[in-house]
Order: C-alpha cells, then sequence, then structure tokens
C-alpha cells in the first residue's frame, strides 16, 4: 500500500452503493436513457473487482455522458468537450497506480476528439475507454454525430447526411486497442461483465457502448434484439484473431444499419506490453509512481547544478 | 572606431556545423576571462540557406548584440543541391561573403574560404575593402581541411585562422575541442587548426583589431535561454512534460526531454498541442509537477485546455516561445507579437499569470517562481519569451545553479490533514471552497483516502458538482480573481522589473523579454555620452505591475515604448492596464525579424529628442504619442 495514498490497492469489501455520490437527487438523463446502463455496469464492475472508490480517476469529456462522474463517486474530471483520454493518460502516466476510466460520448469520442483516440488506442495506455453510443448528439438537442446512419436528417444535415459513420471497432483495433468491444445498456449482464474484463486489461481497452436516446433519436432504437457474439452458434472466430475480428468487426458496424445488433468482445491482445511497460523497459519511466515523490521527505532531488560542468 | 571588442561572425550554409563551431569559440573566449553573448540567424530549413552566429566579447558585460560586426568568417558554400534537378541558386554561394557586408565596422577583418568562394563573384569586394577599411585574408580552408582530414572541418580551419589574426592563444579551443571528440577525429581536427593558424600568423597582418582580454572572479558556464528555463523547471521539481515539436519552443522542450527520464520524470511526444497542454493538466491533477508549451502556432491549440486549467484550478506552466507570426509567418525569426494571444485566448474572464523574462538569468528565476506561483495558487502561469531569447547563449556565474530544489507542491492537503478540512455529509471533499485566505483552496489528489473531489470545467459547487446557481457562480468567480490580487501583491515582493540608467532623466524607455538588453546597453551609451535616460523592464505581463509603471511613466516627459510588434502589443497592454497617460508614449517598433541593434534604440530617442518627426532607419519606426 502507497504511504501517500492509501485508496490504492487496499484489499476490502467494496459494495455497488459506494459509488452513488448521495450528491444530487437523481441524474438529469433522461428518462429511458441509454447511460444509466453505463452506470450500473460500472458500478457492478468496481464492486465486483474491489476498487476502493478513492483509487478510481473517472475522465469525462462534454455531453451527456459527460455527466457519468456526477453520478458515480470516485476522484472525477469532468474536461472538455473530446479530451478526456489526453487527461486520462495523463494521469495514468503521473500515478500508474490509479484505476483510470475515461468516458465521453461518440461525437466526443469519434469526432472532435478522434485524433487523442486514435493516439491512446496506438500508445496502448492501460486505460479503460467507454464511448457511449447513440449515433446522435444528445445534449446539443439532436445533430447528426459521427456514428449517425448516412442520410441522417436532423437540423445540421437537413438533406440528410452524406456521410458514412464511422467504423469504431475497426478504427480502434487499427489504431491499436488491445481491447475491443460492444455492449448495449440494454444488456446489462453482459455490459458489467464486458466493463470488468476491460478494467483488468492490461493495456488500452475500448468499450463502445450502445446507449439508446429515447429523446432525440427518434426511431427510439433500443437496440434489441441485440446478439452476443461468443453467445451465437452463428458467429465463430477467435478473439486474438487480428483478420478474424476484422471481419466480423466490419460485419457487425453494418448490420448496425440494417437492424441487426451485434455485441460481443471483438479483439483482445494480451501479448502488446502496455504503454507503461513499453516506457519502462527502455527506461524512459520510473517503477514507482511519480505522484509519490512529492510526498515522499526522504527524497533527494536532482537539481540543476549537478549538471552544469558541460556548460563549462 | 577602435574597438575594445570583438564581435566576431560566422557564416556559412546550414547544416554546416555553424552552431557547434560558434559555441566552441564562444566558451573559449569565455574561459579566457571575457564575457559573451550570442546572437544566431537562420533559415527556416536543414540544408542551406544563410546562417550566421555573431559571437559578441568583451571584458565587461554584454547584454546585447552588438551594432554589426568587425570579424567576418565566411566558410560559405555548403548549400545543398540535387544534381539531378535543375535549380536556380542566384548568389546564395557567396552570400557568407556579401550577406549584411555594409555592418562590417570599418577596420574590420574578413576571412574567406577561397576554396569554395570566388572573389571574383563579389564584384566590388576590393574596392569596398578600401574603402571600408577592411582587411582581407582569402584562404583555403577546404583544401587545408582535405589535406589532414576531411572537407567538412574546414570550419576547425577558419577558427585557427581566426585565432592566428587576433592574436588568440589556442589553449581553450584544443580543451574543448579535446572534450567534444577523440581518436582520430580529434588528431586531424587539432592538425587542421594548427596549421590554419601557422600559415596565417606567417601572413602579413595589416588590421589592428586584437581580442580583448578580461577575467571572472568565478568560473562561468555558457547557457542560452532555453536552458536556463529548462534548468528553472527542474529546479522547482517539475518532472512531466507533453509537447509537440515547433520552432523554437523545442530547444526548451527536448532539453527537459533529455534530462527528465534520468531524473525518474516523464516527457512525452504527442500527437498535438491541445493533447500536450491537456495532458499537463492531466498529470498535474494527478500530483506531479507538470508542464508544457509550444510557439504561437501550437498555443493556439492549447486554449482550450488553458481555460480547463483555469476553471478546474489546476496549477500548470506553458511556456510561448514566440516567432514572428501571423500563421506559420518566419519559424526562425523572433517577434513580440503573441502577447495579446496568450494573454487573452481562451474563452471567458481569463486567470492566468504571464512572465516575459529577458535573458538567461531571468529565464531561470521566472521559471522557477511560474512553478511557485501556479502551485501556490492552483492557476496556469505562462512564461513567454522568443526566438532570440530561446537559443541566445550568455555566461553565467556556475555558482548561480547552485540552489536548493523547490519541489513542494503548495496548498496540496496530505492524507493526515484531509479527515479535518471541509466535506460534505456523504464524503465528498470540499476542493472548492468559497472563504478561504487568498482564494485559494487546498487541493487532494486523486489516490488520497478521504480527499475525493470532482473537478469540472462547469461552474461549480464547493464539492466540484456542476452548479448554475447564482450566488454560487459569483462567490466562486470573485474567489478566482482574488487570487490574482494575491499574486500581485505577492509579485511586488519579488520585484521581477529592473530600473537602468538616471532616475532623474526626463526621457524613458520602457521594453519587455528579449528586447530589455538592448534597450539596457542603449540607455548606457546615452548616458555615457552626456544624455539623462532612463529605462524600465517589465517581466510581470499579467497581473501587470500598475503602480510601477505609472510612477515610471510619469516620472518623465517622454516614454519610448520598444517592440518587436507592428500593432504595438506591449503599449497597448500598458495604456489599457495603466490608463491615461498615452500622451506620453510613443513607439519604437521593428518588425522584420531581426531584433533591435543598439545604435538603433540611441538613434530612435536623439530623434525623439529633435522632435523633427524624422524616422531612424528604414527597418524600425518611430511612431509619436495619439493619447488613449
Amino acid at each position: 500500500m502507497s504511504k501517500a495514498f492509501s485508496a490504492i490497492d487496499e484489499d476490502r469489501e467494496v459494495d455497488r452503493d459506494e459509488f452513488t455520490p448521495g450528491v444530487e437527487p437523481q441524474p438529469t438523463w433522461c428518462p429511458g436513457c441509454g447511460d444509466f446502463g453505463v452506470l450500473k455496469a460500472l458500478k457492478g464492475a468496481m464492486a465486483e473487482l474491489g476498487k476502493d472508490p478513492e483509487e478510481i480517476l473517472l475522465a469525462t469529456g462534454i455531453g451527456c455522458s459527460g455527466k457519468l462522474n456526477s453520478y458515480f463517486d470516485s476522484y472525477g474530471f469532468h474536461t472538455i468537450h473530446g479530451r478526456s483520454l489526453p487527461v486520462a493518460r495523463a494521469s495514468k502516466l503521473a500515478n500508474h497506480d490509479l484505476e483510470v476510466v475515461a468516458a465521453g460520448g461518440d461525437g466526443d469520442g469519434y469526432g472532435i476528439g478522434g485524433n487523442h483516440f486514435m493516439h491512446t488506442a496506438r500508445e496502448n495506455h492501460d486505460i479503460t475507454y467507454i464511448v457511449f453510443n447513440n449515433e446522435v448528439f444528445g445534449l446539443t438537442k439532436g445533430q447528426t454525430s459521427p456514428t449517425s446512419p448516412k442520410g441522417h436528417k436532423s437540423k445540421t444535415q437537413p438533406h440528410g447526411s452524406a456521410k458514412d459513420p464511422i467504423r469504431p471497432l475497426s478504427l480502434s483495433m487499427t489504431s491499436g486497442a488491445s481491447y475491443v468491444a460492444r455492449t448495449a445498456a440494454v444488456n446489462p449482464n453482459q455490459a458489467k461483465d464486458i466493463l470488468v474484463e476491460a478494467i483488468e486489461h492490461d493495456g488500452f481497452a475500448h468499450v463502445d457502448f450502445l446507449t439508446q436516446c429515447p429523446t432525440w433519436n427518434k426511431d427510439a432504437k433500443q437496440y434489441v434484439p441485440y446478439v452476443d457474439v461468443q453467445e451465437s452458434d452463428d458467429y465463430d472466430f477467435d478473439v486474438t484473431d487480428r483478420r478474424e475480428a476484422q471481419e466480423l468487426m466490419t460485419e457487425t458496424e453494418e448490420a448496425l444499419y440494417e437492424g441487426t445488433v451485434l455485441t460481443g468482445r471483438y479483439y483482445k491482445d494480451e501479448e502488446r506490453p502496455s504503454y507503461q511497460a513499453e516506457k519502462q523497459s527502455r527506461g524512459d519511466m520510473p517503477d514507482d509512481p511519480v505522484a509519490e515523490q512529492y510526498f515522499d521527505e526522504e527524497k533527494e532531488w536532482e537539481r540543476s547544478f549537478d549538471f552544469v560542468d558541460r556548460h563549462k | 572606431m577602435t574597438d575594445d571588442e570583438l564581435i566576431w561572425r560566422i557564416a556559412g550554409g546550414s547544416g554546416d556545423g555553424i552552431d557547434s563551431t560558434s559555441q566552441n569559440f564562444a566558451k573559449a573566449l569565455m574561459r579566457s576571462g571575457l564575457d559573451v553573448f550570442t546572437h544566431r540567424h537562420y533559415p527556416s530549413r536543414i540544408r542551406g540557406g544563410h546562417t550566421f552566429v555573431e559571437i559578441r566579447a568583451r571584458d565587461e558585460n554584454v547584454t546585447s548584440r552588438g551594432d554589426g560586426y568587425n570579424f567576418l568568417l565566411a566558410l560559405g558554400d555548403s548549400f545543398a543541391r540535387n544534381p539531378t534537378e535543375e535549380a536556380v541558386y542566384g548568389d546564395e554561394e557567396v552570400k557568407p561573403l556579401t550577406e549584411n557586408l555594409e555592418d562590417l565596422r570599418e577596420g574590420g577583418v574578413i576571412v574567406y574560404d577561397e576554396g569554395l568562394l570566388d572573389s571574383e563573384d563579389v564584384g566590388d569586394l576590393e574596392e569596398r575593402a578600401e574603402e571600408n577599411d577592411w582587411h582581407v585574408y582569402p584562404l583555403d580552408l577546404r583544401g587545408l581541411a582535405k589535406e589532414h582530414g576531411r572537407e567538412v572541418m574546414r570550419n576547425t580551419a577558419g577558427v585557427g585562422a581566426t585565432a592566428a589574426l587576433i592574436g588568440m592563444d589556442l589553449g581553450h579551443v584544443e580543451d574543448l575541442m579535446s572534450d567534444a571528440m577523440g581518436g582520430e577525429i580529434l588528431e586531424q581536427n587539432l592538425e587542421v587548426l594548427h596549421d590554419a593558424h601557422d600559415q596565417v600568423a606567417e601572413m602579413e597582418h595589416t588590421h589592428d583589431l586584437t581580442v580583448p582580454t578580461g577575467s571572472h572572479d568565478e568560473e562561468q558556464v555558457l547557457v542560452s535561454g532555453s536552458h536556463a528555463i529548462a534548468y528553472g523547471a527542474i529546479d522547482a521539481g517539475c518532472r512531466f512534460i507533453s509537447g509537440y515539436p515547433m520552432t523554437p519552443w523545442t530547444d526548451a522542450y527536448t532539453i527537459m526531454t533529455q534530462l527528465l527520464p534520468d531524473m525518474g520524470g516523464i516527457s512525452e511526444q504527442v500527437e498535438d498541442e491541445i493533447a500536450a497542454a491537456a495532458m499537463a493538466v492531466g498529470a498535474s491533477h494527478a500530483g506531479v509537477k507538470a508542464m508544457s508549451g509550444s510557439s504561437g502556432g501550437g498555443f493556439a491549440l492549447m486554449s482550450e485546455p488553458l481555460g480547463l486549467a483555469e476553471m478546474t484550478e489546476t496549477p500548470l506552466v506553458l511556456l510561448e516561445a514566440q516567432r514572428a507570426g501571423p500563421s506559420t509567418g518566419m519559424p526562425t525569426k523572433p517577434e513580440q507579437a503573441d502577447l495579446e494571444h496568450v494573454l487573452y485566448t481562451s474563452q471567458g474572464d481569463s486567470h492566468r499569470v504571464a512572465f516575459g523574462p529577458k535573458d538567461p538569468k531571468e529565464c531561470y528565476e521566472q521559471t522557477r517562481t511560474a512553478f511557485e506561483i501556479a502551485y501556490d495558487y492552483q492557476i496556469p502561469v505562462i512564461v513567454l519569451y522568443d526566438q532570440k531569447l530561446s537559443g541566445e547563449y550568455r555566461n553565467v556565474d556556475a555558482s548561480f545553479f547552485d540552489r536548493e530544489p523547490a519541489p513542494d507542491l503548495g496548498k496540496t492537503l496530505t492524507e493526515d490533514q484531509i479527515p479535518d478540512a471541509p466535506h460534505d455529509p456523504t464524503g465528498k471533499y470540499h476542493r472548492y471552497q468559497h472563504d478561504v485566505e487568498d482564494g485559494v483552496s487546498p487541493r487532494t489528489i486523486p489516490g488520497q483516502s478521504g480527499g475525493r473531489y470532482l473537478a469540472s470545467g462547469n461552474e461549480h459547487w464547493p464539492n466540484g458538482h456542476i452548479s448554475e446557481d447564482t450566488d454560487n457562480r459569483v462567490a466562486q468567480v470573485e474567489r478566482r480573481l482574488q487570487k490574482l490580487e494575491a499574486i500581485r501583491d505577492d509579485l511586488d515582493e519579488r520585484d521581477q522589473q529592473t530600473h537602468y540608467g538616471d532616475e532623474d532623466a526626463d526621457i524613458g524607455l520602457i521594453a519587455w523579454g528579449s528586447q530589455e538588453g538592448t534597450v539596457e546597453e542603449a540607455v548606457q551609451r546615452l548616458n555615457d555620452d552626456g544624455n539623462s535616460v532612463k529605462a524600465l523592464g517589465v517581466s510581470d505581463m499579467m497581473p501587470f505591475p500598475v503602480e510601477e509603471v505609472r510612477e515610471f511613466v510619469e516620472s518623465v516627459d517622454e516614454a519610448i515604448v520598444v517592440e518587436m510588434s507592428s500593432t504595438k502589443q506591449f503599449r497597448g497592454l500598458m495604456q489599457k492596464e495603466v490608463g491615461d497617460i498615452g500622451d506620453k508614449l510613443s513607439s519604437l517598433l521593428k518588425y522584420n525579424g531581426d531584433p533591435f541593434e543598439p545604435h538603433e534604440v540611441v538613434e530612435a530617442v536623439e530623434i525623439a529628442q529633435a522632435g523633427d518627426g524624422a524616422q531612424p532607419t528604414a527597418q524600425t519606426t518611430l511612431e509619436p504619442a495619439a493619447g488613449d
């Protein structure tokens, strides 16, 4: 147990109610919103893993999804639109004993924050990234988002979107994520299990979380019925095989817009070292959390006078 | 003019080894007991293009580049060519020998490589030499280098020739070469050095210029502004930097990057400057002293994370190394025109601090102070400098760096202190308490037991939860603003402004950042010539030292604001902050990409005194006072 951060790695039973802040009467999400499903699954997963609320940093973006850490009690950082990932991964580098989870919507993660998504996946930071995918911009009242289907009509696309939607699973794996899954709010057990795996995974774990928007997605998609590709006999593939995973991701991404909701684990690479492990192996990052140094009264700090000789 | 100083210009193409040669030569002069100052001019390209470094050396403190130069070593012609492509090179081949030749002082010395440069191509060289009493020594530097080693060693030959012509002992040069290289390369270089020296020593010398002599009371080190910034950050306990390459900020960034991993720190090269600043915010939030930075274009991308740091009160230090803009502008040329960009970017009322150091010593001090202020007051602090200061080398007492590190996290609770701090009944820590001393509410760090809270870019309650409550809003806004007042008081005690010249003078000059040293020299010269002039160098750009500047302006009849900006940003800042002083302020502006020379400031003061509306030179502009 860390001397400075005693919440970390404390071995105890954790009840899911500990993650309910009791600060606000109830979430501001609309009745029937899929976001409730994410909150419930995350609480369940963290309790199952025995995580202390104070060893968790939950960094969120902006949008309905960004409110997740208002309703989940832990250390939280409600950042800005699209920037939850750089904040999250730097926090992990600063103190790699923290359990770091980032979350945001599909516009936040696949649109404005797309560059960070690609590079965080590429670097394979040991963090979990939950993308609330409701195929629309919710909080700003229903504009077309990167995952909206082609032809999607909204005030920003009055003639129907001319763009093909982004392929979140394929993009994630291609960019370097070492755990890629899709789940849905309407499937709470699978969602919790997938989050447990994602949090436990040592590397960048991306969960595309289908969250129905009953207010702005007028078709009121509920993502039912859903199919779990691990459970169904129709899908037989090796989750560690990049080619097979790619094939099923492509099918899944296209099927969604034809009314078939495929979910499950798509790709898992347990061989690839996390970014932290890579950096440590080449002397680019210390073994102990950098943040602990500031609470170590014995530490002898290096100073510039130690190397002014090179300027003489 | 009898020169009591050497201003040695080594000119050639980019990729010629101008930088390393000049640095070693500057060190040799420093070791001989002289004060040195370097000025670097280079194009934005990897190979080819005219580049030079000037080293000014004399027995007394040097605070500026000089007026012109008195020794030219023209290495010449290393222009990158692709033999399979046709291209027009114009006069580039002889540029090292022709560019700014008019700035070579009367009686100056020219050594050029006749193995590469044909004086026939410089039509009127002989005529001009006679006219200006220049002393020209053609030498086959390339041939010499090839004879003992490789062609690239011609810069060593040039140093040997220089030493012979100005009567400089080769001892320090040899020592420095031995430190930097070994084996056959060293042997060959030493042969080149001595052969060039001896050949030139035997020539007939017609010039008077000799190397000045001097002595230092204690051992010196040669550092650039970028080194000093990096060292200030390290001594302040900074152990995290994130960035994206951009000239000229890359200098400080790479120095930090090479040092941090060996001292338990982390450097991250990331996808863009939005991520760079956001990562510094994340690292600082998680308990590590962190920084990021860029030049103007990259800093533009940092607006959003900068605002996030202000709103969440996350301590953060950012560097902004200015270069000439707008847009890509002139990447390797200095300007001071990102001032308003840095002070006002990002939405809403800004809560930030900005310093503009003038030289490597201030770069070190003010970066240290930046971290202290950032962590004590939980606010972003920006160190605003420029291309000139970034790569400008000066000698500093080695003992200047003999300082205790200051890694303290500022107002941050330890786990022992947390239980006594205010919490919600549900256990959430009140990270953003309304009524606290100086407006600073103590932080907790993720991982600490009992310290959990929500940091949010939205307006928030004391526990960090989002709020649009009007009373809370007013309390939080006023508390954040209160920090700036406390910081102003704190800075008053640190006294980061500098005064020069005669206290009773009627004419005042005001400058900031990299141009301050040049103004300092100009004031000295004007006063030596019987004028009565003083100057104020401002470092606190925000919060602004209103009273000190007001008193200075009120004490003179006329104040000339000297800055590298065509839109008078610094003068505008003074008028905005101090108010009602516009009738007294005139401007001396330069925005051609080249920093001021002392004589330009001297002339401007003389012209302003004459009051006939004349303009000093083609490359500077004097704008009269226009009221408020």
